[in-house]
């Protein structure tokens, strides 16, 4: 349908340039040696992962740094088949997940692959909550969070 | 300081995409609501909007782009970002402490006219974590569905219902952006955007441009016949991190009981007459039932079932059609004020519910998964 009146496009691009900060700097460099880092807060002992420098709930410093497995369970999981995400670092068929790494208070947000995904009902049957996955590394490391290709079920 | 704040009138946009221009539509509304009131310009007090301009409108600094359209330059006034429920608070607390008579509430969203929500809401993550791994609102809302079924057993056609229910109830809103009558079926057999979630029981992007006249009691009562009255607000964000949270225990419980507390509600399932609630997915209203106390936890697909929020229900929900049939991302917590006043008004047209409304409540949320919530309770 012909509009009535005109659309204007504008296409706006703007450049930002975000300090990193010491916490996150020695996260990437972690995960450019295949290490995941967590830390503790000194006063309610929770670990974080991604490590951070502070605890939001005690409101002091969680400067205990400690590499936390690279091994969890399933918390939740969702799967795209074929719809594309701006922004998105996978192209589809993908699934994100919530991934609560061993002994870590909280969850830790990226994908599960290396199986199947062509039929949402079989991934379903497969993945559980609870289901243990671990870690697999790209072989190129750039610091950053998809230098962790994904998790892939641990059998047994 | 005053004793009451009272809303005196309320104009707003109809949801689909307009000819008009966005500045013509900021001053038709504000025009609009100052007619019904009989008051100029000049007679409003403090003016407060409620935006998201850089995103949401392509333009840093919007309110001094949009503030003359609003007939509030000169003014002493003020915009909020993020919940839109939140200008009404900012709004009546100016009235409250004594400061001003009246309070004019802009809420501006044009989304016709900017980029998808998903786009928009993957800038809502920090760039070192989040947004590496592409969270944005839709990949989020998934996430708590997923969970939300398997804890509690809800059902792909319950979360379903909740948009043949919007849906339906949007056909008799004049305001209302998607009109169509849907089933079941066409809920669960339109696209899987992630699964399980289905394209239909995601919000459109809709327009929104809203304005609320709020005024104190004697003033409010020479405005109008009939004042609704502000009766209590609460609100509540929960941790950034998606993974710091429990998805299925979020910070609507306290904002609705901070609400509940300042308005006197004691059996919110009782005392609300009608619920305009704020679910960009259609799980999220059976989740947000269970956190306003309409029903215990994991039964918000048995409240659904027993048609107890339908229009002629015990607790009638979204009977505008709610965010899934009209969705001005940023105005959208005020769009339920303002259909709650309606309600209590009795001037909601083919949309006013059957029984009388005393109480009415309005939700707005923000931010992925239901990260903040505010609620208002107004009532006659």
């Amino acid at each position: 349908m012909t509009k009535e009146y005109n659309t204007l496009k504008n296409v706006i691009e703007l450049p930002h340039k975000y300090a990193a900060g010491p916490a996150w700097t020695r996260f990437y460099d972690g995960l450019k040696q295949e290490k995941i880092y967590g830390s503790r807060c000194q006063k309610c002992k929770k670990v974080f992962v991604p490590a951070r420098s502070y605890c939001p709930a005690c409101q002091v410093s969680a400067d205990e740094w400690i590499e936390v497995s690279q091994e969890g369970k399933v918390i939740s999981w969702a799967l795209s088949i074929s719809h594309e995400f701006f922004g998105m670092p996978v192209s589809p068929p993908f699934i994100t997940a919530l991934i609560r790494l061993d002994d870590t208070d909280c969850d830790f947000l990226h994908f599960i692959g290396g199986i199947d995904l062509s039929d949402a009902k079989k991934v379903k049957d497969l993945i559980k909550p609870g289901l243990k996955v671990r870690a697999v590394w790209n072989e190129e490391k750039k610091g950053h969070m998809m230098d962790i290709r994904h998790f892939v079920p641990v059998s047994g | 300081m005053a004793t009451r704040v009272g809303i005196v009138d309320i104009a707003m946009t109809p949801g689909a995409e307009s000819k008009d221009n966005f500045l013509d539509q900021v001053y038709k509304v504000t025009k609009e609501v100052l007619d019904k009131a009989g008051i100029k310009r000049a007679d409003v007090g403090t003016v407060i909007s409620a935006a998201s301009d850089v995103f949401h409108g392509g333009m840093s600094c919007a309110n001094s782009y949009y503030w003359d359209a609003g007939g509030a330059f000169l003014k002493n006034g003020s915009r909020q970002d993020g919940e839109s429920l939140f200008a009404f608070i900012y709004a009546v607390m100016r009235i409250l402490s004594g400061s001003f008579d009246t309070a004019l509430v802009l809420g501006v969203c044009k989304g016709s006219e900017n980029p998808e929500n998903d786009m928009l809401t993957h800038f809502f993550t920090d760039p070192f974590y989040q947004r590496q791994v592409g969270l944005n609102e839709t990949v989020a809302a998934a996430l708590q569905m997923r969970e939300y079924m398997d804890k509690y057993g809800i059902t792909g056609e319950q979360c379903a219902k909740v948009v043949v229910k919007n849906l339906g109830n949007a056909l008799r809103n004049p305001y209302a952006h998607i009109k169509k009558r849907v089933d079941v079926d066409d809920v669960l057999n339109s696209e899987t955007v992630l699964y399980p979630l289905k394209q239909m029981e995601c919000a459109p992007k809709s327009e929104g441009i809203v304005a609320i006249l709020l005024a104190k009691e004697d003033v409010a009562k020479r405005l109008t016949n009939k004042p609704v009255w502000f009766k209590g607000y609460g609100s509540s964000m929960d941790a950034f991190y998606l993974g710091d949270r429990d998805l299925l225990d979020g910070q609507l419980k306290q904002a609705a009981k901070r609400a509940y507390d300042m308005a006197g509600v004691s059996n919110p399932k009782k005392e609300i007459d009608v619920a305009e609630v704020c679910e960009p997915y259609a799980f999220q209203e059976l989740l947000w039932y269970e956190d306003l106390g309409f029903c215990a936890p994991g039964e918000g697909g048995k409240l659904i079932d027993s048609a107890a929020t339908n229009m002629d229900g015990n607790i009638p929900v979204n009977p505008s059609g709610g965010v899934l049939a009209t969705n001005p991302y940023v105005s959208r917590g005020l769009y339920r004020l303002a259909e709650a006043f309606l309600q209590v008004q009795g001037k909601a047209g083919e949309r006013q519910i059957d029984k009388k409304v005393n109480t009415a409540l309005a939700h707005g949320t923000h931010g992925f998964a239901g990260q903040c919530h505010a609620v208002a309770i107004i009532g006659n």
